[in-house]
C-alpha cells in the first residue's frame, strides 16, 4: 500500500544568489539545423560515423518519443518547451591535439580559468599531447574525460588505465573501439522508451562517457567528467554507461558549471550503471548549472534519468548527489536490486534558492532476497525555492528479508520557500522491513547569533550550519569533491538570510 | 577599556535596561550580580549585538570604538567574547571545525594569517590540556549531547582559543559542580593580565571565591544599584539582594 506523506510549508524571504561562474565562451560551432526529425537523428549518427545498429536504435527511440508526452506529475512549473526550436548538434572545430596550452583556443582557457581549474588539469582537458601521464604532486590522481559542448575534447590517463584493462573514454569513441560492449549494455538499464526524456536522449545523444572495469579490477583512481553546456540554445543530451564486471570497483565523479544566459536550456541526460557479482560502483555528482537569476529568469532545465542495475549477487551501487544548480531539477537516481544481497544507496543534498525548483529523490526496486537500501535526503529551501523529495521503495514478493532505511530532512531558510516530502512505499514481502524518518527544521536565530558572536559572518554562519545539516551526505563524497561541494553550498545560499 | 554610559535598551518595545553606567578599565575583572530577570543577559546581548535587543539610548565604547555601531562578528574580531548562559547546539557541525572556522574568521578580519588544520589541532590540544578537557570534545557536534558542565567548559575552551581582550561570562558557573567550577575559574584566571578585562555575570558569590573580581556591581531592574569591592559579594550572600537594594 503506498504510504504518502506530504508536508508542505510556505513562507517568505528576500533572496539573491550571485552566480559566480556566469560567462559564455565564443567558439565557432558546427551546427545541425534547428529542430528535431528523423533527418536530424540520421545527421547526428552520420556525423559520428556510427554503425547501422546504433542508427536503428536511435530511430526506434525517436519513434517512441513521438508517441510520448512530457511527464507532468513532478511538482515543478515551467512554460511549454518547443522541441523544434533547439539545435541538437554542436561541436567545437578543434580537431588535432595541441602541443601546448599556447595552441589552445584562448576562449576555452578563459573558461577553465574562471572555473578555477588548475593548469595541469587544463592541459588535460584541452587535450594537450603528453599531458596527464604523471599525476600532479600531492593530489589523488583524477582521470578526466571532458565533455565540452557535446563532443569530448580530451581524454586522459588512458594509458595508465589501459594497463589495468579499464576502458574510460567518450561513448562515441567506445562505439568505434568497443562496439560489442556498448551494444551489449546500452539501453539495458534505461530502455529507449523508458520515459519521455530518456527517449529523447536515446534519439539524439551526442556524447558522454563510457567506462568498463574488467573482472577483479579495482580502478586505481577516481574517474571524472566535467560537463559543460556552452552553445546557445543547444539542448544537451549526454549518455553515460558504466559497467563494472565481477568483483570490480569504480568511483566516478560528475561535476559541472555552466555559462550565464537568458534562455532556458534543456538538459536531458541518461546515465546507466551495471554492477555484476561483487562489483561496486560509486557515482558522485556535484551539479552546479546556472540556476537562473534572482527573479527566476533563465536557468537550466535538468531532466535526468539515472539508473543502476545491481545485476550480480552482493553488488553495490551508491549514488551521491549535491544539487545546487539548475532552474528545474527532475532527477531520481535509482537502483534495481536484482542480485541477492545487493545494496543500493542514495545520498542527496538539494538546494533551491530564489525561484529554483527541485523534484528529486530515488527509486529502490528490491527484487532479490536480502537486498538492502539506504536513502538519506537533505533538502534545503531558501528564497522562493521549492524542494520536493519524491521517493519510491518497492519490495517485490521474492525479496525476502529485504531492508530499507529512509531519512528525509528538510531545512527551511526564510518564509517564502517550500519543502515537500513524498515517499511512496510498496511492500509485497512480509519479511521485509522498511523504515522512514522525516524532519523539517529551520536555521534558528540563536544558532546564527552564536556563530556571529564567534566571528563568522552571516553567510559563513549559514554555510557552516547548512554543511552540518548535510554532513551525512557530504562525507560520502570523495575528499576533493567534498571540499568543492561545501564551498558550493555556501555560495548557492549567499544572501538567503538577511 | 569598556565604557558604558546611560545605556537603555528594550525587547519587543519593553524597556529592560534603564540606564546603565559602567567602566571596566583594561586589565580588570568586574562582577555583575543580580536576581533573575534583572537584565544581566540582556546587557550581555546588547553589548554583543544580538538581533531584537534594541538600544534606545546611551553609548558603549570599547577601546574608543563605538561597539554598538558594529556587526556582531566585527565586535568579535575586535576582541569581544561572550560565554553564553545557554550555549547553542549546532547539529552536524564538528566542534573542531567550528572552532577553527571561528578562529580563522577573526584572524582574517584582523589581517592575520589563517591556521591550517594541523596548526589548529596543535593549539587546541594545548589549550584543552590546560583545561583538563578530553580530545573527544573536538570530534563531537558543537554542544550536541554535551552535559551542562561540558557546554560551559566548551565556552571556556573557545575563549582560551580566541583570546579575547574583553570576555563577558554569563552565568558560566550555574549548574557546575565544584571541580568544573574550578576549571572554569582557572580558565579565566589564566587569561588575566594587563590586556584582558572581563565582566563576570553571576548569581552566586561562590564563583567569586575562585575568580576574585576587582569590582562588584549589583544590577536590579535594569539599573546598577550598587558597586563596591570584592567584599560586596559576601555582603550580598549574607543579606540578600533586597537588603542591599534597601540600603542603596
Ligand atoms: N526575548 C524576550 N522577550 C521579552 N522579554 C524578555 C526577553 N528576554 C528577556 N526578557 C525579559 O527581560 C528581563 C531581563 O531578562 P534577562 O536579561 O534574561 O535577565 P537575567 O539574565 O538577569 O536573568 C526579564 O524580565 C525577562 O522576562
Ligand atoms: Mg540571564
Amino acid at each position: 500500500m503506498p504510504a504518502v506523506n506530504e508536508t508542505i510549508e510556505t513562507v517568505q524571504s528576500v533572496a539573491e544568489s550571485g552566480y559566480k561562474w556566469g560567462f559564455e565562451t565564443d567558439i565557432e560551432m558546427e551546427f545541425a539545423p534547428k529542430g528535431l526529425n528523423e533527418d536530424i537523428v540520421r545527421f547526428i549518427s552520420a556525423k559520428k560515423n556510427e554503425p547501422e545498429w546504433l542508427l536503428e536504435w536511435r530511430l526506434r527511440a525517436f519513434a517512441a518519443w513521438k508517441t510520448m508526452e512530457e511527464p507532468r506529475w513532478a511538482a515543478v512549473k515551467y512554460p511549454p518547451i518547443d522541441y523544434q526550436d533547439s539545435y541538437y548538434y554542436a561541436a567545437p572545430k578543434e580537431k588535432v591535439g595541441p602541443k601546448s596550452l599556447d595552441e589552445v583556443d584562448p576562449e576555452l582557457l578563459k573558461t577553465y580559468a574562471k572555473l578555477g581549474i588548475p593548469l595541469r588539469e587544463q592541459e588535460i582537458l584541452a587535450g594537450v599531447e603528453g599531458a596527464g601521464s604523471v599525476p600532479a604532486e600531492g593530489r589523488m590522481p583524477v582521470a578526466v574525460d571532458a565533455v565540452f559542448d557535446s563532443v569530448s575534447v580530451a581524454t586522459s590517463y588512458k594509458e595508465r588505465l589501459g594497463k589495468e584493462g579499464i576502458i574510460f573514454c567518450s561513448i562515441s569513441e567506445a562505439v568505434q573501439t568497443h562496439p560489442e560492449l556498448v551494444r551489449k549494455y546500452l539501453g539495458t538499464v534505461v530502455p529507449q522508451g523508458d520515459n519521455f526524456f530518456a527517449a529523447l536522449n536515446s534519439a539524439v545523444f551526442t556524447d558522454g562517457s563510457f567506462v568498463y572495469i574488467p573482472k577483479g579490477v579495482r580502478c586505481p583512481m577516481e574517474l571524472s567528467t566535467y560537463f559543460r553546456i556552452n552553445a546557445k540554445s543547444t539542448g544537451q543530451f549526454e549518455r553515460t554507461l558504466i559497467v563494472a564486471d565481477e568483483g570490480s570497483y569504480v568511483s566516478y565523479l560528475e561535476g559541472c558549471t555552466a555559462p550565464m544566459r537568458d534562455e532556458n536550456q534543456l538538459h536531458a541526460a541518461v546515465v546507466e550503471l551495471v554492477a555484476m557479482d561483487d562489483a561496486t560502483i560509486k557515482y558522485s555528482t556535484v551539479q552546479n548549472w546556472y540556476p537562473g537569476d534572482a527573479e527566476g529568469k533563465g536557468g537550466i532545465y535538468n531532466f535526468v534519468t539515472k539508473r543502476g542495475a545491481c545485476r550480480g549477487a552482493r553488488s553495490k551501487i551508491s549514488w551521491t548527489q549535491v544539487e545546487t544548480g539548475s532552474a528545474i531539477t527532475w532527477k531520481y537516481p535509482s537502483c534495481i536490486l536484482q542480485g541477492e544481497d545487493s545494496v543500493g544507496e542514495f545520498y542527496s543534498v538539494a538546494i533551491t534558492n530564489n525561484y529554483q525548483q527541485a523534484d528529486t529523490g530515488t527509486k529502490m526496486f528490491h527484487i532479490g532476497p536480502r537486498t538492502r537500501s539506504t536513502i538519506v535526503s537533505k533538502g534545503i529551501s531558501a528564497g522562493h525555492g521549492q524542494n520536493t523529495y519524491r521517493g519510491l521503495v518497492r519490495i517485490g514478493a521474492k525479496a525476502t528479508g529485504a531492508r530499507n532505511f529512509t531519512q528525509c530532512d528538510s531545512l527551511l531558510i526564510g518564509d517564502l520557500c517550500g519543502a515537500h516530502t513524498v515517499p511512496y512505499i510498496e511492500n509485497r514481502c512480509v519479511t521485509a522491513k522498511v523504515e522512514h524518518e522525516a524532519t523539517t527544521s529551520r536555521i534558528a536565530e540563536d544558532q546564527l547569533f552564536y556563530c556571529r558572536q564567534r566571528g563568522l559572518t552571516q553567510e559563513e554562519a549559514v554555510g557552516l550550519i547548512v554543511n552540518g545539516f548535510c554532513r551525512e551526505v557530504l562525507k560520502e563524497l570523495p575528499m576533493e569533491f567534498a571540499v568543492e561541494a561545501q564551498k558550493l553550498l555556501q555560495i548557492s545560499l549567499e544572501g538567503s538570510v538577511g | 577599556m569598556l565604557r558604558i554610559e546611560g545605556l537603555t535598551a528594550e525587547i519587543d518595545g519593553k524597556q529592560i535596561l534603564k540606564g546603565i553606567d559602567l567602566d571596566v578599565p583594561t586589565g580588570e575583572v568586574h562582577a555583575i550580580m543580580g536576581p533573575n530577570g534583572s537584565g544581566k543577559s540582556t546587557l550581555s546581548y546588547v553589548l554583543s549585538g544580538r538581533e531584537g535587543y534594541e538600544v534606545t539610548g546611551g553609548s558603549a565604547t570599547f577601546n574608543g570604538h563605538d561597539i554598538l555601531a558594529m556587526e556582531p562578528e566585527e565586535r568579535a574580531a575586535a576582541g569581544l567574547f561572550l560565554a553564553f548562559q545557554y550555549p547553542v547546539e549546532l547539529p552536524g557541525v564538528g566542534n573542531a571545525t567550528f572552532l577553527r572556522t571561528a578562529l580563522n574568521a577573526q584572524r582574517k578580519a584582523r589581517g592575520e594569517s589563517e591556521l591550517d588544520a594541523m596548526q589548529f589541532l596543535k593549539l587546541a590540544r594545548e589549550r584543552m590540556k590546560a583545561l583538563s578537557m578530553s580530545d573527544d570534545m573536538l570530534k563531537r557536534g558543537v554542544n550536541v549531547g554535551f552535559s551542562g558542565g561540558e557546554k560551559k567548559r566548551n565556552e571556556i575552551l573557545q575563549m582560551a582559543l580566541l583570546k579575547p581582550s574583553l570576555a563577558i561570562l554569563d552565568e558560566t558557573d550555574s549548574g557546575l559542580d565544584i571541580d568544573a567550577l574550578k576549571i572554569v575559574a582557572d580558565g579565566v584566571n589564566a587569561m588575566r593580565g594587563p590586556d584582558f578585562s572581563a565582566l563576570v555575570i553571576t548569581h552566586y558569590q561562590r564563583l567569586l571565591d575562585y575568580i576574585v573580581p576587582d569590582r562588584v556591581h549589583v544590577l536590579m531592574h535594569g539599573r546598577i544599584v550598587k558597586s563596591g569591592g570584592p567584599e560586596l559579594a559576601q555582603e550580598l550572600e549574607a543579606q540578600g539582594y533586597a537588603a542591599v537594594q534597601a540600603a542603596a
